[in-house]
């Protein structure tokens, strides 16, 4: 019924730079030559709110919003926010995810604690977790702000798409003055490599 | 043919542009806005923010008189605003193409109601083309133009939060050429409706739509898509991708006009089929206008009314069984609210106004945000312009022991918007209430756009800037006075004096939103805490500044501390802080 349309999910924070990373990613599945779609909100729920985005490809797509549980890859700029969409994800399929952890309005006024451990729940749930250290490879690349970059390289890891294709669609979307911090960010996050998570196990259904 | 990845609003600018369009007109929207910002791309067109819907339509009105072909875009409640214009102007018609886009927002990701625009389109007595992606977007602004012109009637397009803000492929097509230079003609007859003359229109109103009905069987912007079994579906807009998602094989109309509907066409497809589905996000409207023409069909008994479509909702809708997820989070999870931004204007004087036991009539900004926790400090929110209004009536009810409690608020955008009106009500009919308006120079919620009072235009040029003051003082208001929003003592000071006058008053907070594009916000050194002071007594906690984080600490009591990559140094938390710990970071 899915044919062969592929699904990914972004899930981050407002003002993270997910909206870039998924114009890139439009981006470079429509210069592969696929039918591509992508949604996200935009307005109130910005304002530091979660937000996700999501992109779909393939040969013809439908629907701009992935079917609940058949995301491919879920991929996270945040923890929480990446956990809170798991059951987004498909059976078998991957998350990769920045280290980071931003804390919402409610914990940060000590109401409740952000929840502990996400990096191990996400890998003892989902076998095919790769965690990024994107503020670390974002840093090393020259700025903080890359972090999206650095993000999309880990991701690029994921797809069949030449990694040619993905420079040529950051040198189009990029600000010429910070497109060679972007080139170094997009090559540190595609040298992140699945970890060896072979004694998490997968939680099915 | 180039191709580009555009979102229905980026492509519904182009098609404008596409159609030669040379005045295009808004009240910023949420998810509408960014139509007029790519209009902007295209030198050739004169793009404009208006102080409100019904202006921005009526200087279409103007443009399309003038025989110029002209673009009106605004969200769904902004219809309301303009619908005045709107119904009569189905009457007077067109000479330059009119299109007025309404982007509709199910779910309200960021609007007060859901209400399904194809209801105007059935009430004006005009027609309406849905998209259902980008490039329908585009092509379907473009058509709108030669259907304008070739009825004699403004047209309606539908979008969404879904088509106006999801992105997909567009095939960019070259403008029309040869269209006419404006000019002036005279047509009292068809121009001025006064009652002889709208008599006269009406008849031919109502023969449009007969006109339009037979015309639209025939378009190819209304198909039957052939395919397998023996359920049929009937869908439009953003739902026939649902449809197509859920029933990627069955037989179906995919209607590109939802008002008037291709009867025909309706008839001859719905005769091939036992059980028929009507796919459609919002109200029952295809399904109430199918059903009474005799059809039975499957609609909202199944589908449902509230929210935004999605395909596991309209799988869940016909299968009867939710779709099966392969991961589930047990935990309960922290929420992610929306928040005013570290700096925000509005923080300090709702937390003041909180403190004051005001009752706050509301209106629509960012600072509707004000409602939430831990600040919680609005009692009400309707409209635009409802801020100032809702104040009147309540103050005109309430015992002389309650009536200072009353305090409307709105934003600088929202008073130029429909603000100004109430306000010269609630002085002329001698009401009493307290109005507080939060000027930080721009229109924050949909993204810091320019507004009469900015002094700058959409095309960027410096322009008149709005004397809010001495409108004030002009429509009969004697006390009015401009404040500093950062300073608490100081709002305090004014907000209880004001609130104990029996007499309206107007209370400027003035300062500059924190995203304003130009760089006018000012940005202090951030502060830090200090340990040695922190009593861990969580007052700064509720101004609710998302740069204030709870830190736990050995003894169990935790301490705040303040993150200075997002501080700005607004001193609002100091100015709350009885024990002097917040100051200035030194080091680091």
């Amino acid at each position: 019924m899915e044919n062969n349309v592929k699904n990914i999910l972004l899930a981050g924070v407002g003002g993270q730079g997910t909206l870039l990373a998924s114009e890139v990613l439009s981006e470079v599945l429509m210069m592969a030559g696929h039918d591509v779609k992508k949604s996200e909100i935009h307005g109130m729920s910005q304002r530091g709110g979660s937000v996700t985005s999501h992109v779909r490809y393939g040969s013809r797509v439908y629907s701009p919003l992935i079917p609940e549980g058949k995301a491919d890859i879920l991929f996270g700029f945040e923890l929480l926010e990446t956990y809170r969409y798991l059951p987004m994800l498909r059976k078998g399929g991957a998350v990769v995810v920045n280290n980071l952890k931003i804390a919402p309005a409610p914990v940060a006024s000590g109401l409740v604690e952000y929840p502990d451990d996400i990096p191990g729940k996400l890998a003892a749930a989902v076998a095919d977790t790769t965690l990024v250290d994107g503020m670390e490879l974002a840093l090393e690349a020259g700025n903080y702000r890359t972090v999206n970059t650095v993000l999309l390289g880990a991701l690029s890891n994921r797809m069949e798409i030449e990694e040619q294709m993905w420079i040529e669609a950051l040198k189009k979307l990029v600000p010429e003055r910070f497109l060679e911090e972007n080139l170094k960010a997009f090559a540190l996050g595609r040298g992140v490599k699945a970890q060896d998570l072979t004694k998490a196990t997968a939680i099915g259904s | 043919m180039e191709k580009a990845i555009l979102s229905g609003n980026e492509a519904i600018a182009r098609g404008a542009f596409e159609a030669g369009i040379r005045v295009a007109s808004a009240y910023p929207g949420t998810p509408s806005t960014e139509i007029l910002e790519n209009v902007v791309n295209y030198p050739t067109i004169d793009a404009s923010w208006a102080p409100n819907e019904k202006v921005a339509l009526e200087v279409c009105i103007g443009a399309s008189f003038g025989g110029a072909r002209a673009l009106a875009t605004m969200k769904h409640v902004g219809l309301n605003v303009a619908a005045d214009p709107l119904f009569t102007l189905s009457y007077i018609g067109v000479r330059g193409g009119l299109v007025l886009v309404v982007a509709d927002d199910p779910e309200m990701h960021s609007s007060q109601d859901e209400q399904d625009s194809r209801n105007y389109a059935k009430f004006a007595k005009v027609p309406m083309l849905e998209p259902a992606d980008s490039e329908e977007a585009r092509l379907f602004t473009r058509l709108a133009f030669d259907i304008s012109e070739r009825f004699d009637t403004p047209v309606l397009l539908r979008s969404n939060t879904r088509i106006s803000h999801g992105k997909s492929i567009v095939n960019l097509h070259d403008p029309v050429e040869g269209l006419p230079e404006p000019c002036i003609v005279r047509d009292p007859a068809k121009l001025v409706m006064l009652p002889a003359n709208a008599r006269r229109r009406h008849p031919l109103v109502e023969k449009r739509i007969v006109d339009l009905e037979a015309w639209a069987c025939e378009q190819s912007f209304n198909r039957i898509e052939e395919g397998e079994g023996d359920v049929g579906i009937i869908t439009a807009g953003i739902s026939y991708q649902y449809a197509r998602e859920i029933f990627p094989k069955a037989p179906l109309l995919k209607l590109g006009m939802v008002y008037p509907l291709p009867k025909d066409l309706i008839r001859e497809f719905a005769a091939r089929f036992k059980t028929l589905y009507v796919i459609e996000e919002l109200d029952p409207f295809l399904e109430e206008a199918i059903r009474a023409m005799g059809i039975s069909v499957i609609g909202k008994e199944i589908f449902p009314i509230c929210g935004e479509f999605t395909p596991g909702r309209v799988e869940a809708a016909v299968t009867g069984k939710e779709p099966a997820a392969a991961y589930s989070c047990s935990e309960d999870l922290p929420g992610r609210p929306p928040n005013m931004c570290p700096g925000c204007s509005h923080r300090g004087v709702f937390y003041t106004l909180k403190q004051l036991g005001a009752f706050v009539t509301g209106d629509i900004g960012c600072y509707t945000l004000g409602a939430l926790p831990p600040i919680s400090a609005m009692d009400s929110c309707v409209c635009m312009g409802a801020g100032i209004s809702n104040a009147t009536g309540l103050a005109k009810v309430l015992p002389a022991s309650e009536r200072p409690k009353v305090v409307g608020v709105m934003g600088d955008s929202t008073f130029l918007h429909t603000g100004v009106n109430s306000l010269m009500d609630l002085v002329y009919n001698q009401s009493t209430a307290t109005i507080l308006i939060l000027d930080n120079r721009a229109t924050g919620m949909t993204g810091r756009q320019d507004n009469p009072s900015t002094g700058y235009t959409l095309m960027g040029d410096p322009t008149h800037v709005v004397d809010i003051e001495a409108l004030c003082r002009s429509v009969g208001v004697k006390h009015v006075q401009v404040i500093d929003p950062y300073d608490i003592d100081l709002v305090r000071e004014v907000l209880q004096t004001e609130m104990a006058r029996p007499e309206p008053s107007v209370i400027i907070a003035r300062r500059t939103c924190m995203l304003e594009r130009r760089g006018g916000a000012e940005r202090r050194p951030p502060l830090a805490v200090d340990p040695e002071k922190c009593v861990s007594c969580r007052a700064c906690l509720k101004v609710g500044c998302p740069a204030i984080e709870w830190e736990r600490t050995a003894d169990g009591k935790g301490k705040a501390v303040i993150n200075a990559l997002l501080c700005v140094g607004c001193g609002l938390c100091q100015q709350t802080c009885k024990f002097d710990a917040m100051g200035e970071s030194r080091g680091k």
